[in-house]
This record gives C-alpha cells, sequence and structure tokens, in this order.
C-alpha cells in the first residue's frame, strides 16, 4: 500500500471531522469532531513515519504527543461544556452567542 | 486489507456525523477510532495502536459518556429512554467491530506473523520508549505540564459554584 492511500484516507477522516464540528448542533458534536480532526493528523504522522525512512521514528512520537493533547483537550472542553450547561441549561453553540448577558 | 479497514473507518464516522441519538454517534466514532487503531498496526506501529485503544477509544470516550449522562440530552434522550439499547442500537457498530476483528484474525489464521508482514517492520514498545525518554525527554516533561494543567483546569472549571 503506498503512502497516498493513507493520506487519503486521513483527508477523508479530517474532511468528515469537520464536518461534524460544522454541522452538528451541540458543543458535544464540535468536541467529537475535533477528536476526529486530531484523529486524523494522526494517521499522517503515523503513514509518513513508516514511508519516509529519513523521519525515522518521530512520526510515531508526534502521534503519542497528539494523543496525550487530545486527552488534555477532551477533560478541559468537557468541563467547560458542563459549566456551560449549569450557566445557561443548553449546549446549542448558537444559544449561548453573547458575551455577556 | 488496509482498504477494508478505512472504508470501515469511514463508514463509521459517517454514520457517527448522521446519528441524531447522541450515544449512537459515539458508539459509531470508537468504531471508527478502533479502525483507525488498526491502521496503525498495519502501518507497523503497535505501540501508538494501543496508546490510540486505550486513551481514544477507553478514557476519552468514557469521559464524553459521563458527560452525555449528566447533560441528558433533550428530546433525543427522551425517546431513547423508553427503549433501553435495543438490538438496531448496537448492531451496527457491532457490525463494522466484527469486519476489523476478522481482519485481525485472518493474518494470524495464515500463519503469518500478524499484520505486520512484508517489508514492513513493526517497531515495538522498547524503540518507542528508547526515542520517547532520550532524544523526547524535553517532550514528555512538556507533556506532563500539560496533563497537569489539564488536570487543575477541569477540576476548576467543572467544580460546583461557590464550593
Amino acid at each position: 500500500m503506498e503512502l497516498g492511500a493513507y493520506l487519503a484516507v486521513s483527508a477523508v477522516l479530517f474532511v468528515l471531522g469537520m464536518a461534524m464540528a460544522a454541522a452538528r448542533r451541540s458543543l458535544i458534536y464540535v468536541l467529537m469532531g475535533l477528536e476526529l480532526i486530531l484523529n486524523a493528523a494522526n494517521i499522517n504522522l503515523v503513514a509518513f513515519a513508516r514511508f519516509k525512512p529519513e523521519i525515522g521514528l518521530d512520526g510515531q512520537i508526534g502521534a503519542i504527543f497528539v494523543i496525550i493533547l487530545a486527552a488534555a483537550e477532551a477533560a478541559i472542553g468537557l468541563a467547560i461544556v458542563l459549566n456551560v450547561y449549569s450557566r445557561f441549561g443548553t449546549i446549542r453553540p448558537d444559544d449561548i452567542d453573547e458575551l455577556r448577558q | 486489507m488496509f482498504w477494508i479497514t478505512s472504508l470501515v473507518a469511514i463508514v463509521a464516522t459517517l454514520l457517527a456525523i448522521t446519528r441524531l441519538n447522541a450515544i449512537h454517534a459515539l458508539l459509531y466514532l470508537i468504531v471508527s477510532l478502533l479502525s483507525v487503531a488498526v491502521i496503525f498496526l498495519q502501518l507497523g506501529a503497535p505501540f501508538v495502536a494501543a496508546i490510540e485503544v486505550i486513551v481514544y477509544a477507553g478514557a476519552i470516550m468514557v469521559l464524553f459518556v459521563f458527560v452525555m449522562m449528566v447533560l441528558d440530552l433533550g428530546p433525543h434522550a427522551v425517546q431513547a429512554e423508553g427503549k433501553l439499547l435495543p438490538r438496531r442500537v448496537w448492531i451496527g457498530p457491532g457490525l463494522l467491530a466484527a469486519v476489523l476483528l476478522v481482519e485481525l484474525l485472518v493474518p494470524l489464521a495464515m500463519g503469518s506473523a500478524g499484520p505486520a508482514q512484508g517489508e514492513i517492520q513493526t517497531v515495538g514498545p522498547k524503540e518507542v520508549g528508547m526515542e520517547l525518554f532520550g532524544p523526547y525527554l524535553i517532550g514528555v516533561e512538556l507533556a506532563g505540564f500539560l496533563l497537569l494543567a489539564g488536570l487543575v483546569g477541569a477540576f476548576h472549571l467543572g467544580r460546583e459554584e461557590g464550593a
């Protein structure tokens, strides 16, 4: 299998993640879309690490750091979502577009 | 092999986008993450695949489930309340996950040494660890800082008002 195939799958997943973050009307889905986007980037990193010998292990290390980042991001993001829900009673981004009440 | 996996990933992601019920979407998202882990395995990166399953499909998705339980997402949650996990809820994710399982089992049945065959050389946990705690030690430290900041931030944000 060639590098291009992996990059293609990664691109498709990336676009689907963007679509999810943009199309769904709930902050939960936006966060899920972000996870998908980071995941697609991970495929790219590992695929390059595999097909470009001069990169070596760096791609996989990068993928591990991206996963760590995704974990931290999910924790903070979901805490913010919970806070928004307890304050506004909704998690639809359209309903909470005012900076102050 | 690769095409089946990527097909599963893309189909699961599409279904995750189109599901109305948040829990259904989450189930398909988990299948998508699992199939990406299988792609990593095929790329000769078993350590990253394991981390992906443990951290992404395990920890992060459990966080999502908890938050969804707390939020009790509106009419979708109400209409799903009556029928607690009917068969058609989990049959889709189950089928897609079964495809991944078969894909993992077939190379073993054919007697080859797992998915890492041909010219793909597998990079085990040892090499990754040597790299991680050698040239990338500063990155590990920074990741520790990041996780600590995430912990403190999540605690601060998730705290009850006035507690």
